[in-house]
């Protein structure tokens, strides 16, 4: 592998593999893993847990078979992303592990305990995402199959028998003794599809059309698919009163639509909709509007709840954070456990009051970086799919972060999304976990070192591919 | 445990987290300044050796175009030195200007100097390459700002 050279008489940008600086980050990663773990165990119960000899070698042992899968499968793929991805997974689960002796609960139904599980299986699917995606670029074949099988995710909820509703969302789904939530698993398969359209459809979308007041608008036809599996995304999850993902849906699209077309235009008319669906909602749906009243004036609503919705959660939260200042109360002395939904949703206060500003700070920095290195896969990716794919993943994590990181600030309304790899919470985890499969992916096939120049009879076979593909430009 | 040992703890831990920050972003660093940038123009494409004398030795004079740029398209931007003719045009991976443009042949159009002129070639493209409207289907002569067509994209020299 090493031996390629470039062919291109232009000046070359060689990327080196890392894969060493990886694993010395991952050895860091895991010394904040685990060192939290201890951290809460002598803050809490006064002493090293009894199990940490077993819990550190499940959580080495995991992040070493995800190392040794991207030295053999993506050997050239970005040094920095899994590392911080497993950092974060690594500190979660020790918040989540504090948050369960808070409530006191057993071995068998602690929370952590699940997490763990839920990770090993992140970690196994992200295995063989590298494995069956060779190449990105075949996942541009799926195009439509992935909007389908994205919207009949949603849909899958609805469904009776399986779906189930809990905390007044329907967005879960039985699959015997787990319950799992498949928009997760939509909006992977709705960034596919997004990237694979537009990659085929952008110049079209960008050059044909009408202009009118200053923004060029595309042709019914060419938006026109796209267009509608959104709407019809966007429904089920207004349906199912899932506001956190419809928002992170709906910023997904008008992102990646930005960046396909270039056009300006579109944040505006993207920002003019969002504006008009917000109104909208505020005044037909009563629980947006509560989410609105209690974000506006949280104190109000604190001790009596407004239409049984009170604003006890956010306010908690925001006490835990103001009580945890600049360097927290120090594991084991908050009171954390006061937030409901504290290891999901309100993880994040929950680590304002124990670790303070200065680890919130150093974890939004690593939110930071993934998405910088999303954005960077994409700049250095080959093909129009790989940047429109790995620009989607990227947004997908910066999202919602935002989302939820913003929500329980008090930035905007709270929606519910959990915290990406830190929060509890099994679908989602693992959907992120095969979110930085794909990016690693696309990074492993922008940053390999290009291939020396092919021979004459390669030049021939490529000539004859050519051909097909131009009259197919042609007809289009 | 005494407080201070708790203080302690906390501090150490939160001095774990930072570095593990800082150590990602020396490796981000160590990325994007340490990576090597090859000029791989010493091994020039095998599909064009030696063919046309290299300008590079005479001092550009003014007027005379130094440089082919990429006004046009999807590699808009992409700029290469004349020193390096002749310079092959195309999708493939041995151009000196790879278009990812779907109306670009593998090796679609040279470009090449004779004398002080310069020239455009194709070389057998699918579409064609144009100057103006016109397909050309002959060496034929460019200069400064000449807008050379190929698919999408639109290459012109510069001074």
């Amino acid at each position: 592998m090493s031996g390629f050279t470039p062919a291109s008489s232009m000046p070359v940008f060689v990327h080196r593999s890392r894969r060493g600086a990886e694993l010395v980050l991952l050895i860091l990663a895991l010394a904040v893993g685990i060192g939290a773990y201890a951290a809460v165990g002598l803050g809490v119960q006064e002493k090293i847990p009894v199990d940490i000899a077993g819990y550190g070698t499940w959580l080495v042992a995991l992040l070493v078979a995800a190392h040794i899968g991207v030295r053999l499968l993506a050997p050239y793929a970005d040094p920095v992303l899994l590392p911080l991805v497993a950092m974060l997974n690594g500190f979660g689960l020790a918040v989540i592990h504090r948050l369960d002796l808070a409530a006191g609960a057993s071995e068998s139904d602690a929370f952590a305990r699940q997490q763990l599980i839920w990770m090993t299986i992140g970690v196994v699917l992200f295995l063989v995402t590298l494995f069956v995606v060779p190449d990105h670029r075949m996942l541009q074949r799926f195009t439509y199959t992935a909007g389908l099988g994205a919207v009949v995710m949603l849909i899958l909820p609805m469904l009776p028998l399986i779906g189930k509703e809990i905390n007044g969302a329907r967005i879960w789904i039985n699959l015997g003794p787990v319950s799992f939530q498949p928009g997760e698993v939509a909006k992977v398969l709705l960034v596919i599809c997004f990237a694979g359209y537009l990659a085929v459809h952008r110049d079209a979308l960008a050059l044909a059309g009408r202009r009118f007041v200053g923004i060029d608008l595309p042709r019914g036809r060419d938006l026109g698919p796209l267009l509608m599996m959104w709407v019809i995304s966007l429904a089920i999850l207004v349906l199912q009163r899932d506001l956190g993902s419809s928002l992170l849906f709906y910023g997904l699209f008008v992102v990646t639509l930005y960046v396909a077309t270039e056009r300006k235009g579109w944040i505006f008319v993207g920002g003019v909709l969002f504006a008009g669906g917000v109104f909208a909602a505020i005044s037909l749906f009563s629980h947006v509007r509560v989410r609105v009243l209690t974000w506006l004036n949280p104190f109000d609503y604190y001790p009596d709840p407004l239409n049984g919705t009170s604003s006890g959660q956010l306010v908690e939260g925001l006490f835990g954070m103001a009580w945890g200042g600049m360097i927290g109360r120090g594991f084991g002395s908050g009171e954390p456990w006061r937030v409901p939904y504290a290891n999901s949703d309100f993880i994040i206060p929950a680590i304002g009051e124990e670790l303070g500003l200065t680890a919130l700070l150093a974890l939004l920095l690593c939110y930071g970086l993934i998405v910088e290195r999303g954005l960077r896969t994409a700049i250095v990716a080959r093909d129009d799919f790989g940047k429109l794919l790995s620009v989607g993943l990227a947004t997908s994590v910066a999202l919602q972060t935002f989302v939820v990181v913003g929500g329980v600030t008090g930035l905007i309304p709270l929606t519910g999304l959990t915290t990406p790899f830190l929060s509890y919470g099994g679908s989602s985890l693992v959907a992120n976990w095969v979110i930085v499969a794909l990016l690693l992916r696309v990074s492993d096939q922008s940053r390999r070192p290009l291939p020396t120049a092919p021979s004459d009879e390669d030049l021939a076979a490529e000539e004859t591919q050519i051909v097909k593909l131009d009259k197919g430009a042609m007809t289009k | 445990m005494s407080e201070l040992t708790l203080f302690l703890i906390r501090v150490a831990y939160l001095a774990i987290l930072w570095i593990f920050v800082l150590a990602a972003l020396s490796v981000i660093r160590s990325d994007m300044f340490g990576a090597r940038v090859t000029n791989a123009s010493a091994g020039q494409p095998a599909a064009a050796p030696g063919r046309g004398k290299s300008p590079a030795a005479r001092a550009p004079r003014r007027g005379v175009p130094t440089h082919v740029a990429v006004t046009t398209g999807s590699n808009a931007g992409v700029t290469v030195p004349l020193s390096q003719a002749p310079i092959v045009i195309g999708r493939g991976s041995d151009a000196a200007i790879i278009l990812d443009d779907d109306y670009a042949s593998t090796r679609h159009a040279r470009i090449a100097v004779s004398g002080d002129q310069w020239f455009v070639e194709d070389l057998g493209s699918t579409n064609g390459t144009y100057i103006g409207s016109v397909r050309i289907n002959q060496p034929t002569a460019i200069s400064l700002g000449t807008q050379v067509r190929i698919g999408k994209t639109i290459l012109e020299l510069r001074k």
